[in-house]
């Protein structure tokens, strides 16, 4: 690591004055940043703690949704009582994420933050747009068997690593910010950029904006919902594609479906053309069928990627078939 | 337990005027001798400063944490992790580093109850913490009863990643989602154990959730 200045902050303003200085990054549980600082990846030279900021906090909110903190912990939110009985989406997700001990650090507001695990931009040897712009993407003519199919462009073809924020796009969340100008709501389709020629450009924050706390609205049939990953080994790895599935069906017939992959692309992938296929369509495999071809259309495979776009097909429908049977 | 072989720590005790590990640090100063004598010499040649003094100085920060039961109030480099602050600072070697990277949970300690990697957790931010660390689990000679069930249960082989599994088994136990045996694999599979003793520590993990 190189050497920086460790500043605990204990009130928001501070954190957002501390945040507006040249080199700084805010730090809640670390796992992400500390591993990159070691790499040399990150090099802040101030490293704000805001573990004391007020933002611990899960509430229901009058509307049935709930108002998670930014810094409440990823293994927290999982086991939530109100998580696991109306938004089983979220819980399972969290949980198909990382480690317990991860789990038990990592905090929701870094968990939207994640960077990327492409090995490319994890290897400094190698070029890559993320690490250091306009030095090109080695994984584009490399061994990119983990890389996107959905949202890349000629700089970038990394994936979203997080399945926390599968869900959360499914969802339909709101991330809570705050900066030099007071709050603010982004939503969270809006939150992640697509790479496009700017890769290194990953989220729409300004600088200095703390992350506050997330809303998820309130769901009539959120417990209708699952989240299906598929990787390498049965635990602590890496999606190679997942699925966030939420289902409203009456009498048969699906009167709304909210659909999200992971793995597959450059940013938590909602996948409209799947909703479109869904919404009023009978609840059948047909159905959803149809919904994991409409998921993919629009996706491209590199070298040694092709298969995630069958992979990501199969999840999706076996995601549909598990939720549609909840009752 | 003094002499069971599968703890190399236990072999730490003063033989012929020396220890394993006072041993294995003289090794490592010699090693770093040997790196830096060309830098330092050619350095000097020129009359200029030592060719490291050209690295950014280290931060300091303070912290005052709980760790085994002893209050400590330290002055670090803000870079430590608690994993290095253990081992290097506060000689408890019994935390391991495996991958320094929170990949195979050999550096877990509890903080305030809870199983973590210690090499992901900047010390600095520790303040006011209660740090649990294996060698903090026994009440003087009376072991802690998941280490009692990893012996009986022989729960490793090398005992590299021991330390990590046990304070990670004693986290699981305590958070109490595990009740299955899957459940139980799939809960301590942030800690990897190249020995492949899984089967035994499931076991182990098992008897004390029955006790």
């Amino acid at each position: 690591m190189e050497p920086f200045k460790l500043i605990r902050v204990h009130d928001n303003q501070a954190a957002i004055r501390t945040a507006l200085m040249a080199g700084s990054r805010f730090i809640a549980g670390g796992t992400n940043l500390i591993d990159l600082m070691k790499l040399h990846i990150e090099t802040p030279k101030q490293v704000v703690d805001i573990n004391k900021l007020p933002f611990s906090g899960i509430e229901e909110l009058p509307d049935g949704g709930l108002r998670i903190g930014a810094l409440v912990k990823n293994s927290d939110l999982a086991y939530h009582p109100v998580v696991i009985k109306k938004y089983p989406v979220l819980s399972e997700a969290l949980l198909s994420g990382a480690s317990p001990q991860l789990r038990n650090m990592a905090s929701v507001g870094g968990n939207l933050m994640q960077r990327t695990r492409c090995p490319y931009f994890y290897n400094t040897d190698f070029a890559c747009n993320k690490r250091n712009p306009g030095s090109g993407c080695a994984a584009l003519t490399g061994y990119n068997r983990m890389n996107a199919v959905l949202g890349t462009s000629d700089h970038c073809i990394a994936t979203h690593p997080s399945d926390m924020c599968v869900a959360l796009a499914a969802l339909d969340a709101t991330i809570h910010v705050q900066g030099t100008k007071g709050s603010r709501l982004i939503p969270f389709g809006e939150f992640h950029r697509l790479p496009g020629q700017t890769p290194h450009v990953e989220h729409s924050l300004l600088p200095g904006e703390l992350i506050t706390h997330v809303d998820i609205p309130g769901m009539s049939y959120s417990y209708r919902s699952h989240y299906l990953k598929v990787r390498d080994r049965a635990s602590y790895e890496f999606a190679l594609t997942s699925a966030a599935v939420l289902l409203d069906i009456r009498g048969g017939r699906i009167q709304k479906a909210d659909i999200a992959l992971g793995g597959v692309g450059t940013k938590p992938w909602r996948a409209v053309p799947a909703e479109k296929v869904l919404n009023g369509a009978s609840a059948d495999l047909q159905t959803y069928r149809a919904a994991a071809e409409a998921a993919l259309s629009q996706a491209k495979s590199y070298k040694d990627n092709a298969y995630k776009i069958e992979l990501a097909k199969r999840t999706l429908v076996r995601a549909l078939t598990t939720a549609a049977a909840i009752s | 337990m003094a002499d069971n072989p599968n703890h190399p720590e236990e072999n730490d005790e003063p033989k012929a005027g020396t220890t394993r590990r006072g041993f294995l640090s003289q090794l490592t100063f010699a090693g770093a001798g040997l790196t830096l004598a060309p830098l330092l010499g050619a350095a000097s040649t020129k009359g200029s400063e030592p060719v490291l003094a050209a690295a950014a100085a280290a931060e300091i920060t303070t912290v005052s944490l709980t760790i085994n039961g002893k209050k400590h109030l330290l002055s670090l480099d803000s870079r430590m992790t608690l994993l290095d602050v253990l081992r290097e600072k506060l000689s408890l070697p019994g935390t391991k580093k495996g991958c320094d990277h929170g990949q195979c949970g050999a550096c877990t300690v509890l903080v305030d109850g809870r199983r973590i990697n210690s090499c992901l957790m900047l010390a600095g931010m520790c303040a006011g913490l209660e740090v649990t660390s294996i060698e903090g689990l026994a009440n003087r000679d009376q072991l802690h009863p998941m280490q009692h069930a990893f012996l009986k249960h022989d729960g490793f082989q090398c005992g590299y990643c021991t330390p990590g599994q046990i304070c990670s088994a004693i986290g699981l136990v305590k958070e109490g989602h595990a009740h299955t045996d899957a459940e139980i694999k799939e809960l301590m599979s942030g800690n990897i154990c190249r020995c492949g003793a899984y089967q035994n520590i499931v076991a182990a993990i098992k008897e004390v959730q029955n006790a």
